[in-house]
């Protein structure tokens, strides 16, 4: 019996040889682009020296894990980081809300319109997108001069971007700007899977729009939006490291100094590859208990997980 | 009675209506309010009276921008490494896609883990870059092009096509006609998955103009230099050389005037930037968010 399963097995091998060969481009691209850096997270123990390579550095433990801990700026960092994904989770609604609203537009046409409109936005860099905010927020920016004409001339202009309070909202609300429309998009698909039947049911008892919103669409978004909540906890200590540092400057460290800026100033900047290895490992392991945590909670109050 | 109430506009529907433009005006307004700026007289750009239509029209930002070499040089490298980049992926992507559909491939669940698994764990930034300094990679503009390995995500988004429409006893009828199977995934797999070609391509295209992170990680010659790195060079860093714009009046008046034109120009750089994703978009919009679609339905 185990011989015949080792023949079919052999025979399907040679059979698939060429898909094999077809498919292998594909496996060592990721082998060497995502495993060998994998492989080289050990340095995060280690005193990486480029003399001795990965594998012949010494092993130091959690040396580089507590310096990282005691380093003055730490809890700013952390902080910073937090605060940013607390703040964006704000603005979980909006994107929701917004769905629901086009849902419910009967001019089919309009709605194309809105909707053409709103996700041109996912479609600008990260880079623009950034350098807007900045043009419109600087001296010469677009809200100086709005401030300016609501003022009548009395406002003195403001560099926005040197105010380190601003910060954070220049980030959350730009982001939002750009994918406000995009991430309706799969709202939108699983409305269109309400049944009509339902909602007809719901207003011959008496509904109103309102009421069929709340009774009959969110249940249905239920589980889309757990889902999306849950993978969002995931990123919470992951804040896009592109976004901040695009937005950053000397003027507003205090409130834009986060892990991934921050691993990256030591990293690339200070050529210090071990420690800045140890802080993102730090902050992986982090985003994974707070995936699981979530999950977790989600499961009990929602009913639904990622597993 | 019934047919009544559903042509009746109530009062829900105006106030949805209302908010739905309110909020799609202000989406659409950083950009429309680029597009007038770059057009006008810098000068009534500052003073507020281009916050509705130009005023003062006039194509001199656009003429000093034209003298950017950089922002040219940058064009040309991100037009070159958006098309090889799109290449490389699609070669790798497409055949490993259709392979992953074979149901009686050996050890197909654990090529589906080995791909599956690199979408939640990374090796992060720093291994990541001295992989690419031990491969001599840094400062190579071939690393924007050959620097990364496939996408998990492409790659399950592909499969599920495969997968979903198109019918494996397609395949059958071509093996019992004597095809290999290289033969097959050529002549039969290839042609019908052209839908999904385009739209990954479009996914991998619009991805690699944007791209920026590698280009600031792994370039330091400023002639290797994407769009993106060079926009975010000029934009942010006030490099701009404002040296052959002439002034009048006081040396006050003088600045504020040079201020006002650097910022003319950047927002004109911001739509020259911006111009070919903004024609493409309408074309490209419908493929990606059926793009989105097929991603959403799990594999």
């Amino acid at each position: 019996m185990k011989s015949l399963k080792t023949k079919t097995l052999w025979k399907n091998l040679r059979r698939y040889r060429v898909l094999y060969l077809m498919i292998l481009p594909a496996v060592a691209s990721v082998f060497i682009f995502h495993y060998i850096p994998i492989y080289g997270v050990q340095i995060a123990f280690k005193d990486y020296r480029t003399s001795m390579g990965i594998f012949g550095s010494e092993w130091v433990g959690f040396k580089h894990f507590i310096e990282f801990f005691n380093y003055p700026y730490f809890w700013q960092i952390l902080w910073n980081t937090i605060s940013l994904s607390l703040i964006n989770f704000i603005f979980f609604p909006i994107p929701v809300i917004f769905a629901i609203m086009l849902n419910e537009l009967r001019d089919g046409k309009f709605k194309k319109v809105c909707q053409t409109i709103t996700y041109a936005p996912h479609f600008i860099s990260t880079v623009l997108v950034c350098s807007m905010t900045i043009l419109f927020l600087n001296r010469q920016g677009l809200f100086n001069i709005i401030a300016q004409v609501i003022t009548g001339g009395s406002h003195e202009a403001v560099d926005y971007m040197a105010n380190p309070g601003v910060f954070p909202w220049a980030y959350t609300i730009s982001g939002l700007w750009s994918e406000l429309g995009w991430s309706t998009i799969i709202y939108i698909a699983t409305l269109s899977g309400v049944s009509l039947e339902l909602v007809e049911a719901a207003k011959l008892d008496g509904a109103s729009r309102l009421q069929v919103i709340r009774y009959v669409y969110l249940p249905h978004l239920k589980p889309t939006i757990a889902t999306l909540f849950i993978l969002q906890v995931g990123q919470m200590l992951s804040v896009g490291f592109e976004k901040v540092f695009l937005l950053q400057n000397p003027l507003n460290m205090e409130t834009s100094n986060v892990i991934s800026t921050y691993v990256y100033n030591v990293g690339i900047g200070m050529q210090q590859f071990s420690y800045s290895t140890a802080i993102d490992l730090f902050n992986s392991v982090v985003n994974i208990i707070l995936v699981l945590t979530a999950n977790a909670v989600s499961k009990k109050l929602a009913n639904t997980g990622l597993w | 009675m019934k047919k009544n109430r559903r042509k009746k506009r109530s009062l829900f529907d105006v106030i949805n209506g209302l908010l739905v433009l309110v909020i799609t005006v202000i989406v659409a307004y950083p950009l429309y309010f680029c597009i007038v700026a770059s057009l006008s007289d810098p000068i009534e750009v500052g003073a507020g009276n281009t916050l509705l239509w130009v005023k003062g029209f006039t194509l001199d930002a656009y003429k000093l921008i034209v003298q950017e070499d950089q922002l040219w040089t940058g064009y040309r490298n991100t037009i070159i490494y958006t098309i090889l980049g799109t290449l490389y992926q699609l070669v790798l992507t497409i055949p490993a896609a259709y392979i992953m559909t074979k149901e009686k491939l050996p050890f197909r669940n654990i090529l589906s883990w080995f791909f599956f698994i690199t979408m939640y764990i990374s090796g992060g930034m720093i291994p990541s870059y001295m992989l690419i300094r031990d491969l001599n990679l840094l400062d190579n503009p071939l690393v924007m092009v050959v620097g990364a390995g496939v996408s998990a995500y492409n790659l399950i988004v592909t499969r599920q096509f495969f997968a979903s429409n198109i019918h494996p006893s397609i395949y059958d009828a071509a093996y019992i006609d004597g095809a290999g199977e290289w033969k097959t995934f050529t002549a039969i797999a290839l042609p019908l998955a052209k839908p999904i070609i385009a739209v990954m391509a479009l996914f991998i295209g619009v991805g690699a103009w944007n791209h920026y992170y590698k280009a600031l990680l792994y370039l330091y010659d400023k002639d290797y230099y994407p769009l993106q790195l060079v926009l975010r060079n000029i934009l942010n860093a006030n490099q701009l050389d404002l040296s052959n714009i002439s002034g009048s009046g006081t040396d006050l008046a003088n600045m504020v005037y040079r201020a006002n034109v650097a910022q003319s120009m950047k927002y004109s750089i911001v739509m020259v930037a911006s111009i070919p994703l903004i024609i493409a978009y309408p074309f490209l919009q419908k493929y990606f968010a059926k793009g989105v679609m097929i991603g959403s339905v799990k594999g």
